[in-house]
């Protein structure tokens, strides 16, 4: 979880990825964001995240991420 | 008779097909004969309050009623101004400074928003305006008066001095473009856009003017779904849309993800792209997911009225290769001008300028910067010539296409848009506590990287950054140095910055 609050800090220092679950709806992130998460998320945690997970449920906060990389991980 | 009016597109197709859906999004719709109504409601209800060859602001959230208030704005003999709803207040205020307004046309959300700016001008609203009635004489009279080089837009561009620049086009660019344009493109009636691009930008000028043209239908595509690959093809499916014309990031973002794996464009046969370079890896993607679909580059900067360079992809290209920016279009001419302002020679890189009616009319109240680069053509030295100088540097290929190479000074291409780095700067080193700051463009990864010395930690930054910047000239990351290197001379050393940077990343 921490190498994953570490890329989110990266792209935006200013916000509390801890408790924010609103990062889609609130138009935290945009579009460059989503491509260098999951950029960055390949190389961290050795998982493509496919397509048809690319969904706003799936980014909204960092632990729904985080439950989408275990998932991922674990169907490996 | 020759057509000199933007408008007599929509009056020539509006009776045509009266109930065909013009400009729509996924909650609502309106049709030729709507869209006529209301923009002719909107130019009377401005006419009559004594509007009258001015700019009129359009802010308002985007939005099928949006492109109408564009219209109602040309009916009134007005040029419309639109602004980002999502733009902050400091950049909207630079812009109101230059324009001085006394008209701005808003809707629900943005009225709200107007209170908190220094503006004393009036503010109308769409509803209001549409439930006035028509005034075909005074629209018939303005009409007559009008000539087809009045300005009908003015759309604002990243200035390197930290103070956007407004770029004001006519009724005769606008018109010679999309009728060239529309050529190359083959669009017809049966032609449904899906719109990516903001409607503040004169990218949408494609989509919004071939529509009222032919009579073809707009849908504008929500934000949100850029972010999401699947979800966007699917909405390309759900209304049939088969022509797009968007910038490349929006496009890979579709193949990296694989996207087409899970769902294909069912109707998609058109596909217009430009602003940056399409890797090759991703563009192929969308070849071979699309084999019979016609992909076309597109190149222009917003000082020649949209577009002004094209290239129909009829070959395949080695991933090291760039597709090329190809020819101009029919009545415009490309002047590859080396630094003594002679024609470069065959082969070799000059700067792109513009000859022709596409050339904008200039930088509204600003003759320093438009003497700058709207120059006398310096090939001709008989009479007044205006040329446009890009700042782009190109090259000729072997097969005599037009190849862009690079740019002259610190302006890049971001997610599409054009940013000034020097304006970044600008507004970092307003903020207290700054000593020195400088940026670099990371052209692989498309990262803005700012490095910065001062008592300013990141996270501050970028909440300061929010409320000075629009959101894609916002950094994507950002380190703070103990001192800024420097060159022999005292400036700042972007060389070694980015070399630093390219070590470091290579690491």
């Amino acid at each position: 979880m921490e190498a994953l609050l570490n890329i989110l800090k990266e792209l935006h220092p200013e916000v509390d990825f801890e408790t924010c679950d609103t990062l889609i709806d609130d138009k935290i992130l945009d579009s460059f964001d989503i491509i260098s998460i999951i950029t960055s998320v390949n190389t961290e945690y050795d998982v493509a995240i496919p397509a048809e997970e690319i969904i706003p449920e799936n980014f909204n906060s960092a632990e729904a991420l985080y439950d989408l990389i275990e998932r991922l991980q674990d169907e490996d | 008779m020759q057509q000199t009016n933007v408008l007599e597109y929509l009056e020539r197709t509006a009776p045509r097909v009266p109930d065909k859906l013009a400009y729509a999004n996924e909650n609502m719709g309106l049709t030729f004969s709507e869209v006529y109504r209301d923009a002719r409601a909107i130019g009377s209800f401005l006419s009559r309050r004594g509007h009258y060859r001015e700019p009129v602001v359009v802010f308002m959230q985007k939005h099928p009623k949006m492109v109408v208030s564009f219209y109602g704005v040309i009916y009134s003999g007005c040029y419309y101004v639109p602004i980002d709803e999502e733009m902050p207040k400091h950049r909207i205020e630079l812009i109101f400074q230059n324009l001085n307004p006394k008209a701005i046309i808003c809707d629900d959300v943005t009225k709200e928003m107007v209170k908190e700016f220094h503006y004393q001008g009036e503010i109308y609203l769409y509803e209001e305006m549409t439930a006035e009635p028509a005034d075909d004489e005074k629209l018939a009279e303005i009409r007559r008066n009008a000539l087809d080089v009045d300005p009908i837009y003015i759309v604002f561009t990243s200035g390197s001095t930290g103070v956007p620049k407004g770029v004001v086009a006519c009724h005769r660019s606008v018109i010679d473009y999309i009728d060239n344009l529309a050529d190359v493109l083959e669009f017809d009636e049966n032609s449904i856009f899906g719109n990516q691009t903001p409607l503040y930008f004169d990218a949408c000028l494609k989509e919004l003017y071939s529509t009222m043209k032919f009579g073809g239908t707009t849908y504008l595509i929500p934000k949100n779904l850029f972010m999401f690959p699947v979800k966007l093809v699917e909405f390309l499916n759900e209304y049939k849309i088969n022509t797009v014309c968007w910038v490349v990031s929006a496009l890979t973002m579709i193949s990296a993800f694989k996207a087409f794996d899970k769902v294909k464009p069912q109707y998609l046969h058109t596909i217009a792209f430009g602003s940056e370079v399409f890797p090759i890896k991703q563009f192929n993607i969308w070849r071979e997911a699309l084999p019979d679909a016609k992909f076309v580059n597109l190149y222009g900067p917003t000082e020649g009225t949209g577009m002004c360079c094209y290239y129909k992809v009829d070959r395949e290209f080695a991933l090291d290769e760039t597709i090329p920016i190809g020819q101009p279009f029919h009545n415009t001419e490309i002047l590859l001008l080396d630094e003594n302002n002679k024609p470069a020679k065959p082969g070799g890189p000059g700067e792109i300028c513009i000859r022709g009616t596409s050339v904008t009319l200039g930088y509204y109240h600003n003759p320093e910067k438009t003497r700058e680069s709207f120059v006398q053509n310096p090939l001709n030295d008989a009479y007044p010539e205006i040329i446009y100088r890009t700042g782009d540097l190109a090259k000729y290929n072997e097969r005599g296409e037009l190849c862009f190479l690079s740019r002259k000074d610190y302006q890049i291409k971001h997610m599409g848009h054009r940013i000034e780095l020097g304006e970044i700067e600008v507004v970092v080193n307003m903020k207290d506590g700054i000593k020195s700051a400088c940026c670099i463009f990371d052209d692989d990864k498309k990262k803005i990287v700012l490095y910065y010395v001062g008592e300013v930690s990141p996270a501050d930054m970028v909440r300061y950054l929010k409320e000075k910047l629009p959101r894609y000239m916002i950094p994507n990351s950002m380190e703070v140095l103990e001192t800024m290197p420097l060159t022999p001379n005292g400036k700042i050393n972007r060389v070694l910055l980015k070399q630093n940077y390219m070590n470091k990343k290579e690491k």
